[in-house]
């Protein structure tokens, strides 16, 4: 695992993976979004309104899955001080906040049509918008310092800070009675959904996926380019005038 | 042991002699909290229920204002140095840091908050029940604190970010704290709130001096 956190490695094997994967995402939403808003059978109680649920429930996954992916980057980061995970963990958490954000806009506008509000401070909720507040938290906390590698290394203790929350949001719904529906879909015994709705919902899941570890890839190369950026215009400012300042910020 | 509490009393001193800190937060705890009855009006049956949010959440707020200081200080004239140096683990020194922040921020809060009670119109009986929920909760404030601190050493707009970072993990804390007063409002039992803020205490005590000596160590770097 190791010879891949090497920046000029990751360079070149993401600039061959990427064009494929942003390819995948593009059929695979090309295939799951008109299926799931237009072919996919409206549900006998809640209608038309059932198609946000193929925007919110992958929203929601990767909500979670993005600050568990933050939290194994940050782990890295701390133990082995890989400076491509620092890269990563700054790449992704604008990322996950995005989908933490489309899954709590999805579901308000779910919501009100099904549940008669916006907005409930129950459990599931209010733990993703505490999960929310952390990832912000992050990027605010990452891009604080005027030395990266210390943001990084902050950033990095609060995330792991942050996985207390990550349980909680998933098991919300079960230790708290909620208005939340449980997971209907496990890995292990027949899913409570009907494979016509369950297939668009996989599909879309996978598009989301696949469009997370495009972005991801895209975000983390700009991260490497950004960061030799620095190094280069420090270095020249420092040839500039070589007597001005004793000492080079750490970490450049 | 006597480097720990010498630590402890040191950060008193401090604290006491540098304006006059605990005064500072306790007099914008009962500023804030005096603010409700303008706010939501002063009808005695509103404000009897929602005063526990209000002192609890007035409580968060004056402990966020003593955080900023915790590690800032040390940070800045050096001390913080001889701290990672010192023949004591950076856990220990933290813990020690963390005591006398909650004894100069906490324990003034947990004085007033009774004379708050009463101004906001809670039933005598409920006040020994605010204090044992704020006694059991407040330590935790200072504890989540301690790492958002730590976090935020040199930081630019270190204040703000520390609300951002610190906040949302005294959540619990907050149900936990104003349910047990909502309980000893009702006359109901008491116990399980008293006994999930111990837990949290307890819980919190080790994940948050780890983390706060990592981002110390980070910091010191």
């Amino acid at each position: 695992m190791h010879q891949y956190a090497n920046p000029n490695r990751f360079l070149t094997l993401s600039d061959r993976i990427l064009p494929w994967l942003s390819g995948l995402a593009v059929v695979l939403f090309a295939i799951g979004l008109p299926w799931a808003l237009v072919v996919a059978p409206p549900d006998y109680q809640q209608g038309e309104t059932v198609r946000i649920m193929y925007v919110h429930v992958p929203a929601a996954w990767l909500a979670v899955f993005c600050y568990a992916g933050l939290a194994a980057l940050s782990a890295a980061s701390l133990i082995w001080r890989h400076v491509l995970a620092d890269f990563a963990a700054r790449a992704i958490a604008p990322i996950g906040a995005c989908f933490t954000f489309l899954a709590l806009a999805s579901g308000a506008l779910w919501g009100k049509p099904m549940w008669g509000t916006w907005w409930v401070w129950d459990a599931r909720l209010t733990s993703v918008l505490i999960l929310f507040f952390f990832y912000l938290g992050h990027i605010a906390l990452s891009r604080a310092f005027e030395d990266p590698t210390r943001g990084a290394r902050a950033a990095a203790i609060l995330a792991l800070v942050g996985v207390v929350n990550l349980p909680i949001v998933k098991w919300s719904v079960d230790w708290w009675s909620s208005l939340h529906q449980p997971a209907s879909i496990s890995r292990f015994g027949t899913p409570a959904i009907h494979p016509d709705i369950l297939i668009p919902l996989l599909i879309m899941a996978a598009a989301y996926f696949a469009l997370f570890a495009a972005l991801a890839l895209i975000r983390t190369r700009t991260e490497i380019w950004r960061q030799r950026l620095r190094v280069l215009r420090l270095t020249r400012i420092e040839r500039q005038q070589p007597l001005a300042g004793p000492s080079r910020p750490a970490g450049a | 042991m006597r480097l720990f509490w010498n630590i402890v009393k040191r950060d008193l001193r401090l604290s006491w002699r540098q304006g006059g800190g605990a005064v500072v937060g306790v007099a914008f705890f009962m500023i804030a909290v005096c603010l409700f009855p303008f706010g939501v009006g002063s009808q005695a049956a509103i404000l009897a229920q929602i005063g526990p949010g209000i002192i609890w959440v007035c409580a968060l707020l004056a402990a966020l204002l003593s955080l900023e200081q915790l590690f800032q200080d040390d940070f800045q004239d050096g001390g913080l140095d001889l701290l990672l140096l010192a023949d004591m683990s950076l856990e220990r020194v933290v813990f020690a840091k963390c005591l006398a922040n909650w004894l100069f921020s906490g324990v003034p809060i947990l004085i007033v908050a009774p004379f708050l009670g009463i101004m906001l119109q809670m039933e005598m009986d409920a006040l020994p029940g605010l204090v044992a929920a704020l006694a059991l909760g407040t330590p935790s404030l200072s504890l989540i604190g301690a790492v958002g601190a730590a976090l935020t050493l040199g930081a630019r707009r270190g204040g703000a970010l520390l609300a951002l970072l610190v906040l949302p993990l005294q959540i619990p804390v907050l149900v936990f704290g104003a349910g047990a007063v909502e309980a000893a409002l009702n006359a109901q039992p008491m116990g399980v709130h008293l006994a999930v803020l111990t837990a949290l205490l307890v819980g919190l005590a080790p994940l948050c001096l780890w983390a706060s000596a990592a981002a110390l160590r980070v910091a010191g770097e």
